[in-house]
């Protein structure tokens, strides 16, 4: 009999495990995320403490998808603000002109910055290590300028207004999100777990061991047949697909964008995210994403020296786990062979 | 005005600041010719620079018998020169040197909480508008044909190549600037032949911190406005230069700083001045394109 029970449960893991095609640690992990992320709103009513939630649930859809490119395929990209805002504006424009709803408006501005990444790609192919960070970095710049000064159809500085919030069509009654955070929680968070799914699946593909494979010898990878081109354009594409949602479910929640919300700190911040959890790991990405914007809350108390303190903490915590929180002591990006 | 002396003028107009980048971008070269690493806090140590001179031409001023004119101007600079010069020591040794080993990521992240330190700190203490320099040197004019240039643009040109030409001595005469290119060479060939890392690297963000202090005070006198922001936008555009004239190379890190200066000055004069941000990122773009290492930057050929 009792053989028989332990069988069963052996059995009924494995089946799991085939579904999920994870790891048991990664249904441990995910279970504990869940069950806080459920229970959070029930023991915590604050609308302020939910909207600060909300909004490290975008930075943890950016911090999954730069993880992507910076974290996997071992890209520094310095510019990923770009593509958040241009998920963002690309959602704000198509909503505003074609009156394009919000959940056809998720894909679309995912897809449009999908091929925005791609676009950006192209120096990829070319160039190596800081060179490559330094234009993405103006990149990020450019699109920054740009949504600044193309006043006719960005709005200038004073951004679109009146976006539509996400609605859904029940059977007799239509709800609409509004401007509450609730319902901004539970969404975002379910694209956090579906992402981070899809991600955690990719990393043993093909497609994502290519990229750790570019990222530790780019020459190796190339030799072993691996198609150098196709695999950066991916990783971009993808990472762009993911920073697209994230900022359709921005300006979706805003209800208006302006640039001031994408400028370079904004990409350094989502970079600082994943090296703090530990780059080229989905869990990292996640915890990273949730402690660097937590912390500037936590600190509010300080009032002034808030930020001065959030500039040590940074320090501090890189000096005392370099790898990340958790992160292993790989050589992650080698300076000699990238550039 | 004609046509050609708009041009030659903004020719000028970009020269001087370009100068100014050329000093920052210095300091970017030199540690990551040293270190490959990309020191982010550069341009925060270029403001405190700029506020140490505000600090010290103020203090001076106040002195009684004190120097007047070019020998306040130039007592700032030293003054300022001397406080980045410490800072930037203290960064390396408390921010990266307990992560010279580990990934090459870590300490960029580091390099961003000095950042955020030192905007705050100076904020803070000088608080969060705009503080204007004091007038020590009265504008002069002098015309040359078709331009004009103000004794202040001629006393920046001056002391920027002074301060370049007294770098480039240094590095090729002197021993510690021979072990710095020694250590940007080869660092295990270096310190097997005894050269001691630890103190060369302190030397190189010492002197790249002094250029950037001198940088700071002459763009505030330039601007007369300085803010504790501006730290950010100078430094990516220094940061720029230097890899335009390829990261690692000190002569390059000067033409690409007088390039930018030049562009962008065109760019504000012919275009618009809101779009002059975007040439110079857009230029750096099509040179990377075509010249991936930078326009002086090693042919490197990779090896399998």
């Amino acid at each position: 009999m009792k053989q028989q029970g332990l069988g069963a449960g052996h059995y009924k893991k494995k089946r799991l495990r085939k579904l999920t095609g994870l790891d048991i640690s990664d249904h441990v992990k995910a279970f504990f995320l869940f069950t806080f992320v459920l229970i959070f709103p029930l023991f915590d009513k604050n609308p302020y403490h939910i909207d600060v939630m909300v909004t490290a649930g975008i930075f943890m859809l950016l911090a999954l998808g730069l993880n992507v490119i910076v974290g996997s395929a071992g890209i520094l990209n310095l510019g990923y603000a770009a593509f958040y805002a241009v998920g963002a504006y690309a959602y704000a424009l198509i909503n505003l002109h074609f009156k394009i709803p919000f959940w056809p408006g998720l894909l679309v501005s995912g897809f449009i910055t999908a091929l925005f990444g791609m676009l950006l790609a192209f120096p990829a192919l070319r160039l190596g290590g800081d060179y490559l960070a330094i234009v993405t970095l103006g990149f990020g710049e450019i699109t920054r300028i740009a949504l600044n000064n193309l006043d006719r159809i960005t709005g200038g500085p004073n951004g679109l207004l009146g976006i539509d919030h996400p609605t859904v069509q029940l059977p007799f009654y239509k709800y609409d999100f509004g401007v509450q955070s609730e319902p901004y929680y539970f969404l975002v968070f379910s694209l956090v777990a579906i992402v981070a799914f899809f991600l955690k699946r990719l990393e043993s593909s093909r497609l994502g061991r290519a990229w750790v494979a570019i990222r530790e010898d780019e020459l190796a990878a190339s030799c072993m047949g691996v198609n150098l081109g196709w695999v950066k354009l991916s990783a971009f594409g993808i990472g762009g697909f993911i920073a697209g949602i994230a900022g359709c479910v921005f300006a979706a929640k805003q209800g208006t964008v302006s640039p001031d919300s994408f400028d370079f700190v904004v990409s350094v911040m989502i970079l600082a995210m994943i090296v703090l959890g530990g780059l080229g790991n989905v869990w990292g990405a996640i915890l990273g994403a949730f402690v660097l914007s937590l912390l500037p809350e936590l600190l509010r108390g300080f009032d002034i020296y808030r930020m001065l303190l959030f500039g040590i903490a940074m320090i501090l915590m890189m000096i005392l786990r370099p790898q990340g929180i958790l992160g292993r002591k790989i050589n992650l990006i080698q300076s000699k062979t990238s550039s | 005005m004609h046509g050609q002396s708009i041009f030659l003028q903004q020719i000028v107009n970009g020269l001087t600041i370009g100068m100014i980048y050329a000093l920052i971008a210095l300091g970017y070269t030199i540690v990551y010719g040293i270190l490959q690493l990309i020191n982010f806090a550069h341009g925060e140590v270029f403001m405190v620079g700029a506020y140490l001179g505000l600090l010290a031409c103020t203090l001076l001023q106040a002195i009684p018998s004190g120097p007047v004119g070019v020998p306040l101007v130039i007592t700032a600079v030293v003054l300022s020169m001397a406080g980045t010069a410490a800072l930037g020591v203290v960064i390396e040794r408390f921010a990266y040197r307990p992560l010279r080993n580990s990934s090459r990521l870590a300490p960029l992240i580091t390099a961003i909480g000095v950042s955020f330190l030192l905007q705050n700190a100076v904020m803070l203490i000088f608080g969060p508008s705009d503080k204007s320099f004091p007038e020590i040197l009265k504008v002069r004019n002098y015309s040359f044909g078709a331009v004009t240039l103000t004794n202040l643009q001629i006393l920046i040109a001056f002391t920027s190549l002074l301060l370049m030409i007294l770098l480039h001595i240094f590095i090729k005469n002197t021993a510690t600037g021979k072990a710095m290119r020694a250590l940007a060479d080869d660092s295990i060939a270096a310190n097997l032949v005894g050269v001691n890392s630890n103190r060369i690297i302190s030397m190189a963000f010492l002197i790249g911190s002094a250029l950037a202090g001198a940088g700071g005070v002459m763009f505030g006198m330039y601007y007369n406005t300085i803010n504790f922001h501006d730290g950010y936008l100078i430094g990516l555009k220094a940061f720029t230069a230097a890899v335009l004239g390829g990261i690692g190379n000190v002569p390059g890190a000067m033409v690409g700083g007088l390039l930018i200066g030049i562009l962008e000055s065109l760019g504000a004069g012919y275009l618009s001045s809101e779009w002059k941000n975007v040439f110079a990122f857009f230029i750096l773009i099509l040179i990377l394109l075509f010249r991936p290492s930078g326009l002086f930057g090693p042919r490197i050929m990779k090896k399998v």
